[in-house]
């Protein structure tokens, strides 16, 4: 059954048409990328999805509740978490807190006064933090300062920020822009793994690389439309794609 | 109690910081401030600091009307003393109430905004309970004149137990140990210690952690699941319950409240005690707020007179030159230094005096040293 | 009907006032993206300009006159200020009219005030917080309010409008109501029309030239601007001296209905703040609108018959307002979404 299901959504800024009429069904435990040119309207439809931005019309729904008219915290605390495009961190913090902060979210809710034991630094909760910044290849980094990351060591935090969420639904906008090779194919590792837990996953990426190596279907965004659904070999193949997303080049 | 939940660090901070204040009137007896009614001031001005910490510090969210919260201490202090007892237990208590209710109305309001609206909107509101504490409400806060003790009083629980002052007008006293001089020191000591040792545990605690995180990136906390505006409010009102502690230790120490304690210059000033200190740090708005006071009582003292005899050595036309310029800053003038302070701090240190401590030791420590550890403050007036 | 009229009226020249610092704020808020906390300091510099105009004026000249004695024998001191020895009658009107003349000596004094202010510390301050913005730019306010209350004492020093304009204006029977029922204090109603001039001046200055298209452009997406390769920094500090001028101005005339006192800054700038949040930030024309309309329901609120039913609402209702509006459009009536929030 599908997970995610998106239905006639639009969305307008102004004169111009973002979304339009967008339809998605993202079935439960698989790893679904979103792709399409720029300005295809890619990071308006996940904003859509974490309560960034409300659509003009249409339904978002996920295992049936719908997200329309949810807080973006309520939206995580159903269990939807999102690697941003450009990396949303808490630049003046360890990354072991960036880690913990997420992690307390999700043990304390959206709200909890917590204010009279302290936060340990050999606890459980920050055992577990550890051992998501070493998945993602941080460790050795745990006491830094966020904000002086490269830029691709910073994707790579959030990431773990999402993961120790335990997400049901994971959001990736564009998670390898800025990393070096090496550091993306140890990321499609991690990703792979993370899918084989059962995680649902929506990726938007432009390097057909990760795109291949881990979508199980993919989804062709031009022009605020969906213009093509299919597997990733289907994909390849398809005229349509190659028309409005190269140019008529092959992939 | 609570030894296994807190580090070995901090206990030794707090064992400083006790021993430190407790012994605050030898320690500070050679800079000459080691008289009490200085000391209570310190003390009362370090919670009232701590306090406005844990908000600006902390969320990042800055307050220009936490005044406010002082000055409605003070009242429901005074009001406790003429209507209740002269006991300052309740009255306390019952002024930090005031100070967390007060500052929830209106933190609730002006949280529905952030950055500069947010600070605007307190402005507003402290502006506001100042206009309406000199108007409308004088029969509570007696306008001008400020609310003062009278021996018609009808102090209900002193009357109960039998208590009765006379015919003098009675200050406050804890089971008959008056709250003036070092007992009035000493009570307002302890009230500092606990104050400590509470910003302490938040600061440590997970609720302290996402109140950074507030700071840091309010967005994000957001899409991690975190709703963030009961933290920035819960910051809010616990700052408010300190101010409020504080009016209240204000009138014990002196049962009079006036409506200019509410004033916008004084919500500045608790601003500029935090940030000389160090926002975000835990000891440095205690050490700001005693510096600014410990100035203050220092220049405002200063005349012609005095200046004249500091400026002697210099030859007769240079040292009327010196004592015309300097007389600027002291006395009246002190206001002045007050608000050139503020700039200088700003522009040159805005992480404070715990930074600027950090930035030499680093300086001492590393070779080739930051070059930005130069901008240490030099005593002129802003351009 | 007449008594509406007539707090109309009433709120005119306090809301016009609000609009010109209102104005002020947002244009800088917008294109600098600077909070200014001194900004009411530099309405009370104008309205101090008046205060030393008048003052340099009024030097008298001292000439003894050997034909005249005092009761004690000496000569007879005659006073006369300079300008009416040197000008004989046209002296004495300019002396009559120094606080319109004042605005003469405002204008190259604010502008210069702004600039310097803009050159010497607002620019270092562009890319730190907001906080700091606030913090540093209050700091200025206190010196500047410091120092003029060293010179010029705390006491208000009262500045007569010129005698032309002090009588009354019997409004209503212009309207056709019975006279003496709207009775108005002429310099009000100049400061009214002045208040309008300065911001249709303003509207004009950024509507219909290439300076003002920048700015305005700067104001709905300052990136743009910057990519243009426009000189951005020299026009910064333009725009930051026509703000300085405009609350200079909105001080200076502002002196016969209120006599300045070195603290009236902060006052106005508390209250021209919430006039921006209402009007919506960055929003040129809800500032305007946001300040007559505060003006006038204050002025409405001041009025017997409501406070006898809401005592203190006068002190009050500004501010409720303000709630009632953040309430229920956060955003004020004509702001716009994305801007000044973070």
């Amino acid at each position: 059954m599908s997970a995610l299901s998106v239905k006639n959504v639009n969305k307008r800024f102004g004169g111009l048409k973002a979304l339009d009429n967008v339809n998605l069904e993202i079935d439960g435990g698989t790893v679904h990328a979103i792709i399409g040119p720029n300005g295809a309207g890619k990071s308006t439809l996940l904003n859509c999805f974490i309560g960034r931005l409300e659509p003009d019309t249409g339904s978002v729904t996920f295992n049936g509740q719908s997200l329309l008219g949810m807080a973006p915290h309520e939206i995580n605390q159903a269990g939807v978490s999102r690697v941003f495009q450009t990396p949303e961190i808490f630049g003046d913090l360890s990354l072991i807190d960036n880690v913990m902060i997420p992690s307390f979210a999700r043990r304390d809710g959206a709200f909890k006064i917590n204010a009279w034991t302290p936060v340990r630094r050999n606890g459980p909760m920050a055992e577990k933090a550890m051992s998501m910044l070493e998945d993602v290849g941080l460790a050795a980094k745990a006491d830094e300062t966020a904000g002086h990351l490269s830029r691709g060591d910073k994707r790579r935090l959030e990431l773990a920020m999402c993961l120790v969420q335990d997400p049901k639904l994971l959001l990736l906008d564009e998670p390898t822009a800025g990393m070096a090779r090496a550091d993306t194919n140890n990321t499609i590792d991690l990703m792979k793994t993370i899918a084989q837990r059962g995680v649902t996953m929506v990726v938007i990426e432009h390097d057909m690389h990760v795109v291949f190596s881990l979508a199980e279907k993919i989804s062709v965004l031009a022009q605020g439309t969906v213009i093509a659904e299919d597997t990733p070999a289907n994909i390849k193949g398809n005229p349509k794609v190659q028309e409005a997303y190269l140019g008529g080049a092959h992939l | 109690m609570f030894a296994n939940t807190i580090s070995k660090k901090d206990l030794a901070l707090l064992a400083v910081f006790t021993a430190a204040v407790l012994a605050g009137p030898i320690i500070l007896k050679p800079i000459g401030a080691g008289y009490p009614d200085l000391l209570q001031k310190f003390a009362i001005y370090g919670i009232f600091a701590l306090g406005f910490n844990i908000l600006f510090g902390l969320t990042g969210y800055l307050s220009f009307g936490h005044a406010a919260f002082l000055g409605v201490g003070s009242y429901t202090a005074v009001w406790t003393f003429k209507l209740l007892s002269m006991n300052p237990i309740p009255a306390i208590i019952l002024a930090t109430i005031a100070g967390g209710l007060f500052s929830a109305l209106i933190g609730f309001i002006s949280l529905r905004r952030s950055g500069i609206y947010f600070s605007i909107l307190t402005l507003a509101f402290a502006q506001m309970s100042y206009n309406l504490a000199y108007s409308v409400l004088t029969p509570i806060t007696n306008g001008e004149t400020g609310l003062q003790l009278t021996q018609s009083d009808p102090r209900a629980l002193d009357v109960a137990f039998g208590r009765d002052y006379g015919a003098v007008l009675p200050v406050s006293d804890l089971f008959g140990m008056e709250m003036q001089g070092y007992p009035g020191f000493y009570f307002c000591a302890v009230m500092l210690i606990v104050c400590f040792f509470i910003s302490m545990r938040i600061y440590r605690s997970p609720f302290g952690m996402m109140l950074r995180a507030v700071k840091s990136n309010q967005n994000r906390l957001n899409f991690t699941g975190v709703h963030t505006r009961p933290y920035a409010l819960t910051a809010f009102i616990i700052s408010g319950m300190y101010a409020g502690l504080a009016g209240g230790l204000l009138a014990v120490t002196d049962p009079l409240a006036g409506a200019e304690r509410m004033q916008w210059t004084a919500s500045g000033e608790v601003v500029l005690m935090t940030i000389l200190g160090g926002a975000g740090t835990l000891l440095g708005p205690v050490i700001g707020a005693g510096a600014i006071k410990y100035f203050e009582n220092i220049f405002s003292a200063f005349n012609d007179g005095i200046l004249m005899k500091i400026f002697s050595f210099l030859p007769e036309v240079l040292q009327h030159l010196a004592v015309s310029i300097s007389s600027l800053f002291v006395g009246e003038g002190w206001h002045l230094t007050l608000g050139a302070l503020f700039m200088v701090i700003v522009i040159f240190l805005p992480g404070g005096l715990m930074e600027g401590v950090t930035r030499l030791s680093n300086l001492f420590r590393k070779q080739p040293p930051d070059d930005r550890a130069g901008g240490t403050p030099h005593p002129a007036p802003a351009e | 009907m007449d008594a509406i009229l007539l707090q109309v009226l009433n709120g005119l020249d306090k809301g016009g006032a609000y609009a010109l610092i209102a104005l002020g704020l947002t244009i800088i808020f917008g294109t600098l993206g600077v909070v200014n906390f001194a900004h009411g300091a530099l309405f009370m510099l104008g309205a101090f300009c008046a205060v030393t105009v008048k003052a340099l004026l009024g030097i008298t000249k001292v000439t003894l006159d050997p034909t005249q004695t005092t009761p004690w024998g000496a000569p007879m001191e005659i006073r006369q200020p300079y300008v009416e020895v040197w000008f004989g009658d046209f002296g004495t009107t300019l002396l009559d009219y120094s606080v319109p003349v004042s605005i003469l000596v405002a204008i190259p004094i604010m502008l210069l005030i702004g600039i310097v202010m803009e050159r010497g510390l607002i620019r270092f301050f562009y890319k730190r917080p907001h906080a700091e913005q606030i913090l540093v730019t209050f700091g200025l306010a206190i010196v500047i309010q410091e120092i003029v209350k060293s010179n010029f004492g705390a006491n208000p020093i009262p500045q007569p409008a010129p005698d032309m304009f002090n009588g009354m204006i019997d409004f209503g029977v212009a309207l056709g109501f019975d006279a003496g029922n709207v009775v108005y204090p002429a310099w009000r109603l100049i400061y009214f029309l002045f208040s309008v001039g300065v911001i249709a001046a303003v509207f004009a200055f950024l509507q219909f030239t290439t300076f003002g298209m920048v700015v305005r452009a700067g104001m709905a997406d300052r990136e743009t601007v910057g990519l243009l390769g426009i000189d951005i920094d020299r026009r910064f500090t333009i725009v930051f001296g026509i703000a300085a001028v405009v609350a200079g101005l909105a001080g200076t005339m502002y002196t016969p209905i209120l006599s300045p006192d070195y603290h009236m800054g902060m006052d106005f700038l508390v209250l021209s703040f919430v006039v921006v949040v209402v009007g919506g930030m960055g929003s040129l024309g809800g500032a305007v609108a946001a300040g007559f309309l505060l003006g006038v329901l204050q002025s409405f609120a001041s009025m017997n018959e409501v406070k006898a039913i809401l005592p203190g609402i006068d002190q009050i209702i500004i501010y409720l307002i303000a709630v009632v509006v953040l309430l229920v459009r956060p955003r004020g009536l004509m702001g716009r979404r994305g801007v000044m929030e973070q």
